[in-house]
């Protein structure tokens, strides 16, 4: 049987169970194969297990490993780094709990966390040096590690209790929208929860829309007195979390 | 291809594992060099790229892969080597290994080391991807001797005598792991040391030194969870005596203990070689 043939059976017999390699294994094939077979799962779900640390925690052992194995199943792996696999686990897991939406948020930030520790290196700005920024014109341009998501419950506390080894809260909806924006600052991915008007602004600033047209979209959504107040304590949390990378004029 | 060889290193390593950067980021670990993952660094950036350039400062570095998939029959990624390559740019490695073995085809990946029928259609297929990495990579390749829990009613050669004719097609050169040359001799049935006498000894650059487990099913399983066993320690002896020139280097990959274990098992290592030397 020629390699590429040899190879095919091998992935469908790891993907599926085919069992039409059988016939090209020298001797008892049965234990033999099953090295393989477990090692493939065993090695996924010890991927997922180490990114998904928190929904882990959350659901426990059961919960988790059956979830793991639904989307080991339904999730062969594609790319070249084990890094990459686990990229859909948060829609596995909306699928598997749709009345329990704390679990895919969970899962989303352990994600994005994980993306946020080896991405792409960038210096925030100092504070100092935006003295001269024609802020009528100003751009700013936010670190390359920024995540944003639309969240509906309390995932942001309960990860953070799970981080900490002390007792969870319930999972609860939450009253107003939120979202979570995770980013790495110096070598430490974090994660703040921000309200509706400022994950709008960061998108329109990811999109590339300038400082002033940031603040006309915050006039629009609180009283208009205060959004110069709620525009520049925005960009001074932006700065004191390192967000921002530079502030271009065009 | 401007480097057309790879120069021997006489020294003994560890692998770089999160547990202990910070020793190793001290720089006053007794080792000769460190061996990385390649793909564990082979990101955007982030503290990983950051402490592997404060190690390589400090240490040479040997790069060792695990994705290559030089076995593959739809050839290897592009993609992947010009990555690899870049990381290679970066650290300047004492060398850039891999396995023979295939971890994927037509874009899935099993991220395990699959064993390959040792045909002449199979050879032809390796040989072709380790000249088109060695063309894109601008250096000849380390490949390592897998172990293996099954081989295949096609098989026309030996490992070693595949091992023998890839090296003479192409100019790569061996990684030689000991562990698991008396792994894959144990669930196979054949003798290491016709192993180690069938390995053409002017291709071997390094060794590889680890611990296994047996799996209740008859088999051994390569697992990097234990200290290197005794009767691994007495083929590393065999292999000392065939093999001059040598880097030795032992893989611990989970339960992994503190570094003063690994350094006593690697002076073992050195007592072992030195040994050799005098009598040699």
């Amino acid at each position: 049987m020629k390699l590429l043939a040899v190879q095919r059976s091998m992935r469908d017999h790891l993907i599926s169970g085919a069992d039409e390699i059988t016939a090209q294994i020298h001797g008892d094939a049965s234990p033999r194969l099953a090295v393989y077979h477990h090692a493939y799962r065993a090695q996924l779900l010890d991927c997922l297990r180490d990114t998904f640390e928190r929904v882990w925690a959350w659901l426990g052992d059961t919960g988790f490993e059956a979830a793991a194995r639904s989307y080991i199943e339904s999730h062969p792996p594609r790319s070249w780094t084990l890094g990459a696999y686990g990229d859909n686990f948060y829609r596995t897991l909306s699928g598997l709990y749709p009345d329990d939406r704390e679990v895919a948020e969970l899962a989303w930030l352990d994600w994005s966390l994980r993306c946020a520790f080896d991405g792409r290196d960038a210096t925030p700005v100092a504070a100092g040096a935006l003295s001269d920024i024609d802020w009528d014109h100003a751009i700013l341009c936010l670190v390359p590690t920024l995540r944003m998501r639309s969240i509906s419950t309390n995932c942001a506390a309960i990860w953070t209790a799970l981080s900490e080894k002390s007792t969870p809260p319930a999972a609860a909806r939450l009253r107003a929208p939120m979202a979570l924006r995770v980013w790495r600052k110096g070598f430490a991915p974090h994660f703040r929860a921000v309200d509706s008007i400022e994950q709008h602004v960061l998108l329109m600033a990811c999109d590339g829309a300038s400082f002033a047209a940031i603040c006309t979209a915050i006039a629009e959504r609180t009283e208009s007195a205060r959004a110069p107040e709620v525009a520049g304590a925005l960009l001074a949390g932006w700065l004191q979390d390192g967000l921002i990378i530079a502030v271009e004029n065009r | 291809m401007p480097g057309t060889t790879v120069a021997s290193f006489t020294g003994f390593g560890l692998g770089l594992r999160t547990p202990h950067y910070q020793e190793f980021l001290g720089g006053d670990v007794s080792v000769d060099f460190v061996e990385v993952i390649s793909e564990n660094f082979m990101v955007q950036g982030g503290r990983p790229l950051n402490v592997l350039a404060a190690v390589r400062e400090r240490y040479p570095v040997a790069m060792h892969g695990v994705s290559m998939s030089i076995g593959s029959a739809d050839g290897v990624k592009l993609d992947y080597l010009i990555r690899l390559k870049a990381l290679a740019d970066r650290v300047q490695p004492l060398w850039v290994s891999d396995h023979l073995c295939w971890t994927g085809i037509e874009g899935f990946n099993s991220h395990d080391l699959l064993p390959l029928p040792y045909t002449e259609d199979a050879m032809r297929i390796v040989c072709a991807n380790i000249l088109l990495a060695q063309d894109v990579l601008e250096r000849p390749l380390l490949l390592e001797n897998p172990s293996t829990y099954m081989s295949f009613a096609d098989d026309e050669m030996s490992e070693w005598a595949f091992l023998s004719e890839m090296c003479r097609r192409t100019g790569c050169y061996l990684l030689l792991d000991v562990n698991n040359i008396y792994v894959s001799a144990s669930n196979h049935g054949f003798d290491p040391l016709a192993y180690l006498a069938g390995v053409p000894t002017e291709r071997v650059r390094q060794m590889h030194l680890a611990g296994h487990s047996a799996n209740g099913r008859g088999l051994l399983i390569d697992t990097h969870d234990h200290p290197v066993s005794d009767p691994v320690w007495s083929l590393y002896q065999a292999a000392c005596a065939r093999f001059t020139g040598v880097a030795t280097m032992i893989e611990r990959d989970d339960d992994i203990p503190p570094l003063s274990d690994l350094l006593a098992e690697l002076d073992l290592a050195r007592a072992l070689a030195a040994a050799w030397q005098r009598a040699a």
